[in-house]
């Protein structure tokens, strides 16, 4: 099982990290994680259904507000996390019903709408919010104070997910959500509830994108609205179109490459998004499948 | 009240050009131009270098959106054109991708300072509207956005050309049949759109601050304009800007709160009772 002894590689590489690796590469590592999730969950929507979804920030968002609110009421940290996501996909469940009722473009159109709307609440809702200062000082309890203890706590939950992810992708719910994105109409005959099925990946995607931002919060002790806005929407699109949305691994290793080349172009400029959509223009023109997606097509083409 | 009203529909203008280039855009090209924000900038940039050059706004007004236009024309034909055949996300994200390219380059050009340019001599007075002032610009907004109305109104309806357009967003295949040379349409429709969002950008340019983050702010309330009055329906694009205006104008006044949110609550509204817009085709 070449499958297996990869995930299991990945796990022990994963949770060695803190071992060998400074503050610094630790952080990084779990921004990559959390960023994984993050492109896992859209792409239970993109790469799965054929679905471009430009609000997962919401649900980001979502996730770590609400774990930051129960945390600085005193509640422990991983209940926080917990309830945070289950926000996050009641969120979703809500914003869901509005948006699985469309095609595709609408479904793009609605997804950002309904993010930015979050992000005006999030904005305006000082009371609760803290408006555009957001959230500070929010405590992780005594044990998972040390960063290593934190790092892994929250890089098991991340590799639970990815496995509950990946078992999800070939299950009868995975294949009913290939065969909307191939031919709704003909899925629809067949009998798959085309809405429902949607519904239920759109739910689903929200309490991953919640549970990546559930576990931010904490990590970054503070919270802004900026993890509300639409470019943080369109790190998991490019995370994603660089390692390619056709294979479940592509969101993963677009996460790390993402994070990694972005940590390099902000030495050298603060127009990193200028250079991201300048790769986003080739992808799309050239690369369709990605990053993974190319590497497959070579081995293919040597064997 | 009457002056909220005024104020709201000239604010409304500048949403009803980019909705309106929009929904043009999508009802011919059957592609969702996210750009069309970065493009209602760049209007407004280009008319302010057209101002600082020749020293006079009817000049800027001309020169800025032609620009638009040329920007448009090399995304149409350099770019656009190379992922018809692809799925409809990946059309999406190529102009997504010119959303962060523009928007990163106004910045690396001109900084993220906020350009203030002055309102020209001929429009900077006032007209009293009951016991309210309400600046002479703000009329001509709302005259440019009725002229811009009728005239594509008369450009679709009693031209050859406008026939043409008009049957190929009905029906791509049967235009094509016919014998209407698609590729070329496409361009200049989505040339003419570019145009429209560029002149409301270049419009906005002495009232509103020309900021780098403008054409964000824009798109997303044109999404809004296009889902009330449904998508590729010019009709719709103009009530529904008008709509978020007025809304936005009377929200300012009686709930200063949710006034962001108010435009979103009528989308929903109108979603759950006409899912396909006030003036959309259901879809099939």
């Amino acid at each position: 099982m070449p499958r297996a002894a990869t995930g299991a590689i990945l796990t022990v590489a994963v949770l060695l990290v803190p071992l060998v690796a400074g503050p610094f590469l630790q952080y990084l590592v779990l921004n990559m994680l959390l960023l994984a999730l993050l492109a896992l969950s859209f792409n239970l929507l993109f790469g799965m259904t054929g679905l471009l979804s430009f609000g997962q920030g919401a649900f980001y968002a979502g996730g770590a507000y609400a774990a930051a609110l129960l945390l600085r009421a005193g509640l422990p940290l991983i209940p926080s996390i917990v309830l945070g996501s289950v926000f996050a996909a009641a969120l979703a469940a809500i914003i869901g019903a509005f948006c699985v009722r469309h095609t595709r473009i609408y479904f793009s159109m609605l997804t950002l709408a309904f993010g930015m709307l979050v992000y005006a609440v999030v904005w305006k809702w000082t009371d609760v919010t803290g408006g555009d200062d957001g959230l500070i000082g929010i405590p992780r309890g005594e044990f998972f104070a040390k960063p290593e203890r934190y790092y892994l706590l929250a890089a098991a939950l991340v590799l639970a997910s990815v496995a509950v992810l990946y078992r999800l992708s070939s299950s009868p719910l995975g294949l009913a959500l290939r065969a909307i994105r191939e031919n709704a109409e003909r899925a629809e005959f067949s009998g798959v509830a085309v809405r429902q099925t949607i519904f239920i990946a759109f739910v689903t995607a929200g309490f991953f994108a919640g549970l990546s931002g559930a576990l931010l919060a904490p990590l970054e002790q503070t919270v802004s609205p900026s993890t509300a806005h639409w470019t943080k929407s369109a790190e998991p699109v490019m995370a994603t179109l660089i390692g390619g949305p056709l294979t479940f691994a592509g969101p993963l290793v677009g996460a790390v490459v993402y994070l990694g080349l972005k940590e390099i172009i902000v030495r050298y400029t603060e127009y990193w998004l200028l250079v991201f959509g300048l790769v986003l223009l080739a992808m799309v023109l050239s690369f369709r499948g990605g990053l993974l997606g190319a590497a497959i097509a070579l081995w293919r083409r040597r064997a | 009240m009457l002056f909220q009203g005024l104020v709201g529909l000239s604010e409304a203008m500048y949403l009803w050009l980019v909705a309106a280039g929009l929904s043009l855009i999508f009802g011919v090209l059957r592609v969702l131009n996210f750009a069309h924000g970065s493009l209602y900038m760049l209007g407004a940039y280009f008319a302010w270098i057209a101002f600082r050059i020749s020293g006079s706004f009817w000049v800027a007004l001309l020169l800025g959106p032609l620009l638009v236009c040329a920007v448009g024309w090399a995304m149409e034909f350099g770019f656009l054109r190379r992922v018809y055949g692809a799925p409809e996300p990946f059309q999406l994200l190529l102009t997504f991708a010119f959303v962060l390219i523009f928007d990163d380059l106004v910045k690396l050009v001109f900084g993220p300072v906020y350009q203030s340019p002055p309102t020209p001599a001929a429009l900077s007075g006032a007209v009293m509207i009951g016991r309210s002032v309400l600046p002479t610009y703000h009329l001509f907004i709302l005259a440019v956005g009725g002229l811009v109305g009728l005239g594509l109104w008369l450009f679709l309806e009693k031209t050859g050309v406008g026939l043409i357009i008009r049957a190929t967003a009905a029906d791509r295949e049967m235009a094509c049949a016919l014998g209407v040379r698609s590729s070329r349409l496409f361009t200049w429709v989505f040339v003419l759109g570019a145009w429209l969002a560029g002149l409301g950008g270049a419009l906005s340019m002495p009232v509103r601050a020309i900021s780098p983050g403008m054409g964000e702010f824009i798109i997303i309330e044109a999404f809004v304009v296009v889902v009330l009055g449904g998508l590729g329906s010019l009709r719709g694009a103009f009530l529904g800007a008008v709509l978020i205006g007025l809304l936005h104008a009377y929200g300012l006044v009686f709930m200063p709160v949710f006034e962001l949110a108010l435009g979103y609550v009528a989308m929903a509204a109108v979603l759950i009772v006409r899912p396909w817009g006030l003036f959309g085709v259901r879809e099939a």
